[in-house]
Parts: C-alpha cells; structure tokens; sequence
C-alpha cells in the first residue's frame, strides 16, 4: 500500500467530459485537484471521446445555435422521450444551466462547427463539437493541465472508504500498486458500468452477453458498485439502458458513432428465422433508432437482419462496413446464413402486400404503406424487387446504463437521508437522477458539463 | 500508383465517411463527404487537398490502439507523395528524388560542380561585377533551359492530374478561388482560426502556417526580385548591379531573410512533429529540399554582403549551382506540392 506523496485537495475519479469540467472548475476555484482515470492516455475520456453535439437551452442566437430554444420546449422534448420518467427540478437545473455552459466552454478550448451540412436538422437545438467529443476531451485535459490539474492515467480507482458519512480515503491501482490518497472532497465522474457484461447480463438475463458496447470498455462500474454496497443512495432500474440497434458486425467495445446503420426505414428487417417483427416505417429514423436496440434484443440470438434493394441504397448515411450484397434473394440469404426459402416467402408477401408507391418520399413520412400486412410497415414500402439486393446485420448497442448514484441539485450523494459530506457525482453515473429512462440526443453532455461543474465548485468550497 | 497505399485510405475515408466528426477542419472533409465510393482519381484529389495539418488525427477516437487503426494524415500523405512520383514527367525523375535526402544533396553537389567548372571554363569575357565570373550569356545558356524545362515538366504532370481525378474543363473563377485559399492557407486555419496541430500534439498552434508563409512569400519575393531584374536589363537596359535602394534588392533582401528563416523554422517544426502522422519514408527528402530551398537564399544574402570581396567567385558559384539544382528539382521534390495543391484547390472549386 503506498500512500501518495502529495495530497491532493479533490480527486476526481474518471476523465471523460464530466469529470473534467469538474476538475477545471475546482481548479479555478483555488484547490488541488488529481484525476484518476483509469484508461490509458490514448484512451482518455471514456464516452465523451465518441459524443457529437451537445444540446442547449438558449435565449436567440448563441455560438453556433440559431432561432432560440426555450427551457419549456427543451423540457417537452425531454418528457417526451423519457415518458415523464423524469426528474423535473434537476431537469429544469440542467436545462436552465446549459445556456451558460456553452460560453464556458468555448472559454475553456472547446470549438463548435460553424454550420452543419450534413444530414440532421438539429442547427437550433444542439451545439456540435468541431472534431467531435474527443477534440472537446483534448481541449478540457490542455486547459486543466495549464491550471495544474495533475493526471494519473491507467490509475482505476477500486474502493472508496466511506466512515459514517464522509469518504476517509480513495484506493486506486496504478503501476501495478495499490494506493491511497486522502483527499478532502472526492468527485465521482466514472460513467455507467456497460461494459462490465457480466453485470449487464445480471439485470437483463443471458441475453445481454451478445450484446454490443458502443463506447469505452473502461466503465465497468467499479466505482458504483463500491458505494451502493456501502450504502450510497442509488437510482434508478438496472434494467433500463438506452440501447439502438448497430451493425452486427461492430467490435464488442468502442465501436462508436460510424457503426449505426440508417438503412431500417428502407428496408424490411426480419429475424434469424427471415420473419419480420416490427413495422420498419413507424418514424424517422433518428426518432426510431433508439428503440431497435430493444426490438432486436428480443429476437432469437439478438440479431437481426436488414434486407434493401439497389434503389434504396443510396438513401441513407454512408456505413462503415460495406452491406452484404447479391444478385438474387437466395443468394443473399445463403450469404447471411439465413433460410433461404423463408426470406425469398417474407419477401414476397411484403411486395405483394405494398400498394401504391408514387408518393414514396425519403426524408419525411410518406403514408406509402402496406395492406393487410402483420406488422404493417405505415412509411417508405415499397417492394423489394431490384437486384442486386443488399444486407445488413443487426445487434443491439448498449449506450449506457441509467442505475446510478442518486444525487441533490448540488450533485452531493446521498446516504440515507443524510448527504455524505465529502462525496459529489457527475455524468452518467448520477444521469439516473434526472433521466429514468430514454434518451435526448446531446442530453447526456449537458448533464455531465452542467452537474460536472457544480461538483466541482461545491467540492472546491467544502475544500478550501 | 500503389494499390496498397490506395486501398488503405479508400478504408480509411469509407469510416470517416460514416462519422463525419471532422467535417469542419478542412475541405477534404466536405469533399469526401460528396462521395459514397471513392475512385483512385478521388482519392488522389482528397490526397492533394489534404495539407497534413493533423487536426483530424488528434480529434479521432479510432487511432491506434483502437482496432479502426485511423491515421488520415498518414494515409492521404502516402497517397500524395506516390501521386507525385507517379504524376512526374519523367517519372523516373520523380520516383529518384521526391524521397531521397541524398540524391537531392548529390544532385546540389553536382549543380556546385557545374557552375565552378562553368566559372572556369567559360569565363567572363570582361564583363563587370558577378559577369566577371561568368558572362551574362553563359548565364542564360545555362538558366533559361533550366528554367523552362521544369515548367513544361510540370504542365504536362498538372495535365496528368487533370484528367486522372476526372475535373472539369478550368475556368478563371475556379484558378481564382484557389489562389485565394492558398495565399492565406486557409485550410491551415484548422476551420476554427487556432491553427494546427503539426508542433505539439494536440495543442492547436499558428506556427506551421507562419512558418509556410514565411517560406511562400519568402520564395515569391526573390522570385520577384530577380524577375525585376531581368525585365531592367533587357527592357530597360539597366543591367545589375543594382543598388541597395532597387527594387530588385528590396524584393531580394526581404525575400531572402523571410526564405532562410522560414527553412530554417520549418526545419526546426518538422523535427519536433511526429513522423508517424507524415508520409511515410519521405522525411528525408523533405529535409534536404527545404535545406535546399534554404540554402539558396542564405548564400544569396551572404553573396551580397561578401560581393565586394575576393570571396565572390566561390560564392556565386555556390548560389547558382544551389539555384541550379532547385530549378531542375522542382518538378521532383517537395516543391511540386504548391503547384498540385493549387491544381486540387482549382478542381475542388468546381464542386
Ligand atoms: C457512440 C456514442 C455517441 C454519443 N453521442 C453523444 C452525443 O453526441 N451527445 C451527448 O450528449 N451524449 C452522447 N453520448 C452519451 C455520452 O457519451 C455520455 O452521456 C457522456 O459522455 C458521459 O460523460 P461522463 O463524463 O459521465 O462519462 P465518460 O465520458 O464515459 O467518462 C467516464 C470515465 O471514467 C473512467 N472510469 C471508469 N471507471 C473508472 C474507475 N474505476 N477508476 C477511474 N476511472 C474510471 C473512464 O475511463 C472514463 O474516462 C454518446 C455515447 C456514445 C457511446
Ligand atoms: S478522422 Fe476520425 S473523427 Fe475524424 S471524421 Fe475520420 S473517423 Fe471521424
Ligand atoms: S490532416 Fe488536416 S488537412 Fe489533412 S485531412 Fe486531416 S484535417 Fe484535413
């Protein structure tokens, strides 16, 4: 056991986007702070590597967001997708915060694209990063570097000592040691505990070991699973984490934004058994996405499988795997090992069943549906009849976990009605508190930015 | 050109195709984002637009170690560098020199070689000043073939380039908005005015582009300098030397401490950055080019201040025989990327 030689004033545990806006914030405030991060230095930022955009309330035109975007409609679209599993009060503070986060970031070497010219209209709601989250990661690390944050990578953070109510000392493995550091104040900020799937498969049944992780494989939960056996107030379902549906043929971990597929809506989706399951058509995608993820796992093996033809192919966002392709339908199940006679069936009765198609119309919903079909595909059907055909394989994409620690609106965790007086968190390891369940593309920056500075600032002040 | 250096970065652009994060560094992203499947002409094109500024590679969650192995500036470097070499009229010429550090320091021995021996051996007829060591006529026998035999080199590879990534018929609008990009290296802005990250990992700095327009301007001032002078002589008649107060040598003086500091900083840079993020193998004749392109302007300072005394002679022969070499190595060294970047700039205008 090594103690370490300087104590610091706060140790921060993790080193993505909420962790960092704490420690910057702490240090600005006057106090010694120390991050732990437990991925190595290429690794660095856990989940907010692969974020995109961030998504902010604001009054008029601000940084790169146009029009305005009130706390009332941020909160609508908020309740909304979580079917009012929502924390209202810890929302409102993270909505009404997020217009003075954007400006704070800027200042801290976070850079915005100018304008987006891609596929997704979201100018007015969300603020993309330029380089995405790990130039934003890059930025925040520069800038508490400057402030004398000291770093300790690959530094995984094992048990945290909690007498009565305050943290007495954190342990951490670093360099093949254990150590202990006695800081004042300790920020949690180490994500959710997806890539443990062992845990995954405790909540969700033997299901959950074929599925996919999308982000980092360093949030194991480790940190989380320590406090809430030691008592720490949890929230939130195990059960529940946002989940969409990925290329199948993505890594285990890390495969990040480039392995979604945009092709559903163009398709029809069958099983391993080449039976569909779900109207492909219900919505836009980016507004069905999330809930893929969930269809698929239910499906035998958890997969599924898209099935387009050459005049849809060129109607979604380019994938990072090139599609399976051949010239006749047997082929192509022969290729995707499904049953051949079955899908060459599913694929007939669904052209037999698509009427009309004139008013097919790519990017908005078309009404250009099936008759009599179960389950109706209500948007964009229209049969599958030009070769070559394409495919795609399909698992489910674990996000993140909504179990977490439960904090106040000063992000202090809680241990029975009583707050543990040294003990903040921020990011996805307390989202749990706001958000029970769904997701709001850009929310889970916004949590981590806004209660990651809180932290910071409160823990500074118990500090100091 | 080589398919393996192709085929890595058709992988490469295919995954920054589905991500899009770096969309607003630079126009290669804009470009690439115009194409499903990338032909070689397109990948060529996406090479020369590419100004290795690394913004993209330090903002990538898929570089080493992660499995994706994502390294653009790496990737569209080697294709670049190969473009050249294979674009090079003659060919073999570009394959000799682009990458060899040697050979280009050979092939400046050698224009030392010529000149002492041209000195001698076709002395001065009597003229005055630097024609005293070797006549104006023999300077023109020897320069303008020099001078124009890498033009026409370098409008048959530019030919070349033009029709390989398959661009339109040029028009004035596009050459214009491609001289505007590249006066102000706009790419090398990083597309949020911080710069780029070619001198310390990840830190956005503005040196590699001060650094490129010390060089540029440098380079096109006693460019200048000595296209003044050859109009004052012969349309004029008012044949050098010049004085200090002439436009030749404002343009010369200028343009030459700019030159040589320029070289010499980018030198500096270049050690410092990270090789694994430039084309591979080709550092070597990167260095010695610029050395090259530096020492022509150092020796043409010291030629001026030392031009009244007995060391002229060697001096001018060292000058000139580094003029030389640069003159006969543009097509086939690093000093072909401005006018294949002005060529990618030109045909990107016409997206
Ligand atoms: C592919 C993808 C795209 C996304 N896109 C967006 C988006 O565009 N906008 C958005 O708002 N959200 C997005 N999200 C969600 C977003 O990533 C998270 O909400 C956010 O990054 C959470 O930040 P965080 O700081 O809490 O956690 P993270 O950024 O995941 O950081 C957790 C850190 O803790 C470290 N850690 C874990 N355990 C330990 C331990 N025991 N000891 C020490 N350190 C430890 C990890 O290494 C990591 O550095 C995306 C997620 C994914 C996977
Ligand atoms: S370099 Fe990396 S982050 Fe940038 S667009 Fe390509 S894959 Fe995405
Ligand atoms: S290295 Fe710079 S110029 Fe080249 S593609 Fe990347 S961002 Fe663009």
């Amino acid at each position: 056991m090594n103690q370490t030689a300087d104590t610091p004033d706060i140790v921060v545990i993790g080193g993505g986007n909420a962790a960092l806006c704490a420690a910057i914030t702490a240090a600005e405030a006057g106090a010694r702070v120390l991050i732990l991060e437990s991925a190595p230095k290429p690794y660095r930022g856990g989940n907010s590597r692969h974020t995109r955009n961030f998504r902010c309330m604001h009054h008029g035109p601000l940084g790169p967001l146009v029009d305005s975007y009130t706390e009332e409609e941020y909160l609508a679209d908020l309740m909304k997708v979580t079917g009012g599993k929502t924390d209202e009060h810890l929302a409102r503070l993270a909505i009404r915060t997020s217009e003075e986060c954007l400006p704070w970031m800027q200042e801290h070497g976070v850079r915005f694209q100018p304008s987006l010219s891609g596929t997704l209209s979201l100018a007015r709601t969300n603020a993309f990063f330029l380089g995405g989250g790990k130039s934003l990661v890059n930025a925040y690390y520069r800038t508490a570097a400057r402030l004398g944050v000291e770093v300790h990578y690959e530094a995984e953070v094992t048990h945290l000592e909690l007498d009565n109510d305050r943290i007495a000392f954190v342990e951490y493995a670093h360099q093949g040691e254990t150590r202990r550091v006695t800081p004042k104040s300790v920020v949690v900020a180490s994500g959710g505990f997806q890539a443990d799937t062992d845990w995954l498969a405790r909540a969700w049944g033997p299901a959950a070991k074929n599925f996919l992780i999308r982000g980092t494989p360093y949030n194991r939960g480790v940190v989380l699973a320590d406090l809430l056996d030691q008592g720490v107030e949890q929230v939130g379902d195990p059960t529940q984490c946002h989940a969409v549906a990925i290329d199948g043929r993505a890594p285990k971990f890390d495969g990040g934004i480039v392995t979604r597929l945009d092709c559903v809506p163009f398709s029809i989706v069958v099983n391993k058994d080449a039976q569909r399951f779900y109207d492909e058509g219900e919505d836009v995608w980016p507004k069905r996405y999330a809930i893929w993820g969930r269809l698929v796992a239910a499906q035998p093996d958890q997969v599924g499988y898209v099935i387009i033809d050459a005049k849809s192919l060129n109607l979604f966002m380019p994938s990072v795997f090139p599609p399976i392709k051949a010239d006749t339908l047997e082929e192509l199940a022969d290729k995707m090992e499904l049953p051949a006679d079955a899908l060459v069936q599913t694929v007939a009765e669904f052209n037999a069943a698509c009427g009309d198609t004139s008013g097919f119309h790519p990017t908005e919903l078309d009404g250009v549906s099936t008759n009599g079909l179960t389950p109706p595909k209500t948007n964009w059907a229209r049969p599958i009849t030009e070769p070559p055909f394409y495919g795609y394989s399909l698992r489910t994409g674990v996000t993140f976990t909504y179990l977490g620690l439960k904090v106040d609106e000063r992000a202090q965790c809680a241990i029975g009605n009583r707050p543990v007086r040294n003990l903040w968190a921020a990011g996805e390891t307390m989202a749990g508190s706001i958000l029970g369940q769904g997701y709001l593309a850009g929310f889970g920056m916004t949590i981590g930015t806004v209660f990651g500075r809180i932290a910071g600032k409160e823990a500074a002040a118990h500090a100091n | 050109m080589q398919t393996d250096l192709l085929q890595e970065a058709r992988r490469q652009a295919e995954i920054c195709n589905a991500c899009r994060y770096c969309e607003g560094y630079c126009s290669v992203f804009p470009a690439l984002h115009a194409e499903r499947a990338f032909s070689d002409g397109d990948l060529t094109q996406l090479a020369n637009l590419c100004h290795n500024c690394r913004g993209c590679y330090y903002a990538c969650q898929y570089t080493a170690p992660h499995e994706f192995d994502l390294n653009l500036p790496q990737a569209l470097a080697d294709v670049r560098q190969d473009s050249w070499e294979d674009l090079a009229f003659p060919q073999a010429a570009g394959r000799a020199f682009q990458k060899n550090g040697v050979l280009i320091a050979l092939a400046t021995v050698v224009g030392f070689a010529l000149l002492f021996w041209a000195a001698r051996s076709l002395a001065s007829q009597g003229g005055e000043g630097f024609y005293a060591v070797l006549s104006h006529n023999a300077m023109v026998a020897i320069f303008l073939p020099a001078f124009l035999f890498p033009l026409v080199s370098i409008g048959i590879s530019l030919r070349r380039y033009w029709r390989h990534v398959g661009a339109q018929p040029l028009k004035p609008a596009h050459l214009a908005q491609a001289f505007r990009q590249a006066a102000n290296m706009k790419n090398l802005k990083g597309g949020h005015g911080d710069g780029c990250n070619f001198e310390d990992e990840d830190r956005f700095t503005h040196a590699r582009r001060a650094v490129h327009q010390a060089v540029m301007y440098g380079f096109l001032l006693c460019f200048a300098s000595t296209s003044v002078a050859t109009v004052m002589h012969y349309a004029l008649h008012m044949p050098a030397p010049y004085g200090l107060l002439s436009l030749p040598k404002i343009l010369g003086l200028s343009g030459g401490l700019l030159l040589v500091a320029g070289c010499f900083e980018m030198i500096r840079l270049k050690l410092r950055s990270d090789r694994n993020l430039g084309a591979s193998g080709a550092f070597g004749g990167e260095i010695a080019f610029i050395g090259l392109l530096g020492f022509v302007g150092l020796s043409g300072l010291v030629l001026y201040a030392l031009g009244q005394t007995a060391l002229m002679p060697p001096l001018l022969a060292l000058h000139l025989g580094a003029v030389l070499a640069f003159f006969l190595l543009t097509p086939f060294t690093k000093m072909a990327h401005g006018f294949y970047r002005l060529a990618a700039l030109a045909a990107d205008a016409q997206r």
